[in-house]
């Protein structure tokens, strides 16, 4: 199981803004490693978030994206105590989902 | 169909921002918003998470946490210790910093072989751990002020020696810590170069590290980054932990005094 | 909030001090640390030399022997831990000493290929310990100095080197003209020490950082009045 994800979300106004950092390798499959040999993909393709369990967000990663990302989005119509759950798949089959309460 | 309620989404993909993309603007303002954006979701917060849980789990052949481990205000005072990092143990009856200090506890606490940790590579087997730990207990001293203190004799001994490792020019290129951070306003290539002698450099520098480095996606605690600044230097390799590394750190810490510690931050 | 106390502050003493430090505050404190002093001269040195001996061990090419000074490394250090630049007269010796080191180029040819001085001063390579053993070495340069205009990475640690030739008149660097200017320059590569004793600069040829060919070209970035520096 990877590690766990950072989740902030705070409230203001009408809205939550979400900062989420993810723990993962991103690797695009480009790089090689010491003795040559190509180093495999491994990188997050699918994100999605949830607002009190309703989706409110996907969106489709590649190799492009860095390791240990950083994503931030904003929420229209959220409110403190509602919670934020973040999924992402990865392209080995691996999933993780965390859990926030919006401050 | 998906309906999203979403109003914007920023994905930050830290990869390589050269200067030739910032050349109409001042280069040096071009690098340092690169670097602000980055500040926001410091990954280096997933070692901190780490080392909060490795503090409190109960390890080696003693089984037992790190949580009666003394960084210098008391056992199991984290809060303010790493801003009086390096200073005088009278258990050990030495000076020693952070990772120093962390070995001791992992020795004497949970029965692990310092000698061992210390030899093992740089983000490998027990230095992942490190990683963390020092991350976290750099974090429980955010925003806190560098404050090392220097009443004890061998502390003051150290400073002194702190200061003639600073300027020791020697290896193949005749370089010393000074070469780089001895002067003001100064950069290799565009990496700009803090003065280590004195504030705001010191403190700058010093109260920086342990810190999340984007270009290779690290976590690098104060050992590892004065053990990257000798093989630069071109000198032969400082052990792990060693007098000579607890001196310097000494010497940056004391003159970085009254700054505000940031650690753990991020470079690029 | 509680001190440690040292071993010095025990028993009888520790009373007599609890009664009237406060009172004498700062200096009382000096005067028990006093035999046990901050005086940074010679004790200070044989620390410092004892945890240098202590700490380091070899790591591929980078041995420990990396780490015995000569005089110049020796004398200038002891200025920077001073605080003073160090005296003229060993700058003097210094400098004398140093520009006898230098080794001119048997064939007298002072000047190689630009493009390959550009190489050479872009590369940072060599005598690391991750470096291998006999692998050319780069002159690092632009780590410290700007050279042509195009490249905007450059360092500040050293003067900016944009037009060296052009500025100093060196029209044709075969001239008897621009010899005092090109001898000058080979010995500031060769060894930095014969113009300048405690210069920042590594002593290229002196320590074996670069050879005899590769000084050449640098020499030709710098001077060669085809080379972008100069255009």
């Amino acid at each position: 199981m990877a590690d766990p994800m950072r989740i902030r979300a705070q409230a203001s106004g009408g809205n939550v803004t979400v900062r989420v950092l993810m723990a993962h390798e991103m690797e695009t499959g480009q790089r090689k490693d010491a003795s040559g040999k190509v180093i495999p993909a491994w990188f997050i393709q699918e994100v999605s978030a949830a607002l009190n369990g309703k989706a409110v967000l996907t969106a489709e990663w590649g190799p492009a994206v860095s390791k240990n990302p950083f994503m931030q989005f904003t929420v229209k119509g959220a409110k403190a105590g509602d919670k934020i759950a973040i999924t992402w798949k990865d392209n080995h089959g691996d999933t993780r989902t965390d859990e926030a309460t919006v401050s | 169909m998906r309906k999203t309620t979403l109003c914007a989404v920023l994905a930050l993909a830290a990869t390589a921002a050269g200067p030739q993309a910032w050349a109409q603007k001042s280069t040096a303002d071009g690098i340092a918003e690169y670097r602000e954006m980055l500040q926001d979701g410091n990954p280096a917060e997933l070692f901190e998470a780490k080392g909060e849980d490795l503090w409190k789990q109960k390890r080696g052949p003693k089984a037992a946490s790190l949580e009666r481990c003394d960084l210098g205000r008391g056992p199991g005072v984290v809060k303010g210790a790493f801003v009086e990092l390096p200073r005088y143990f009278a258990d050990t009856g030495r000076v020693q910093d952070l990772e120093s200090r962390l070995l001791t506890c992992m020795e004497t606490l949970q029965g692990l072989n310092a000698a061992e940790i210390a030899r093992t590579p740089f983000g490998k087997g027990e230095q992942k751990n490190l990683e963390g730990l020092v991350a976290w207990i750099a974090a429980e001293s955010r925003g806190m002020k560098l404050n090392l203190p220097q009443s004890h004799a061998q502390e003051r001994q150290m400073y002194e020696v702190g200061k003639r490792v600073f300027y020791l020019r020697g290896g193949t290129h005749d370089f010393a810590c000074a070469s780089c951070h001895g002067a003001d306003g100064k950069r290799i290539r565009l990496q700009d170069l803090p003065n280590l002698t004195r504030n705001p450099g010191a403190g700058a520098g010093f109260g920086a590290w342990p810190a999340y480095r984007v270009s290779s996606g690290e976590l690098w605690g104060m050992q590892r980054r004065l053990n990257d600044c000798f093989r630069q230097q071109r000198f032969p390799y400082p052990g792990y932990a060693s007098d000579v590394t607890i001196a310097l750190g000494v010497f940056m810490g004391v003159n970085g005094k009254g700054s505000v510690s940031t650690a753990p931050a991020i470079k690029r | 909030m509680a001190h440690n106390r040292s071993q010095a502050l025990q028993g009888p003493r520790a009373r007599w001090l609890d009664r009237w430090l406060p009172a004498l505050g700062v200096v009382s404190s000096l005067a028990v640390f006093g035999c046990a002093s901050i005086d940074g001269g010679a004790e200070a040195d044989r620390m410092a030399a004892a945890v240098v001996q202590s700490s380091f061990r070899d790591q591929g090419i980078a041995k420990v022997d990396r780490l015995q000074q000569d005089e110049s490394n020796r004398e200038c250090s002891a200025a920077d831990v001073a605080g003073k630049p160090i005296a003229a007269q060993s700058a003097a010796r210094i400098e004398a000493a140093s520009l006898k080191t230098v080794r001119w180029p048997a064939d007298g040819k002072f000047l190689g290929d630009w493009r390959e001085g550009e190489k050479i001063a872009q590369n940072g390579r060599g005598m690391t310990w991750t470096d291998k053993a006999g692998a050319p070495n780069g002159g690092n340069c632009y780590n410290c100095h700007q050279i042509t205009k195009q490249e905007i990475s450059f360092g500040t640690l050293g003067p900016s080197l944009y037009q060296y030739g052009k500025l100093r008149g060196v029209t044709d660097p075969a001239s008897a003209q621009a010899k005092p200017i090109v001898d000058y320059t080979w010995a500031k590569i060769w060894n930095a020490r014969a113009s300048n004793a405690c210069s920042s600069m590594p002593r290229f040829g002196h320590s074996g950082i670069l050879n005899e060919g590769q000084v050449r070209h640098v020499m030709a970035l710098l001077l060669d009045p085809q080379s972008p520096v100069n255009r």
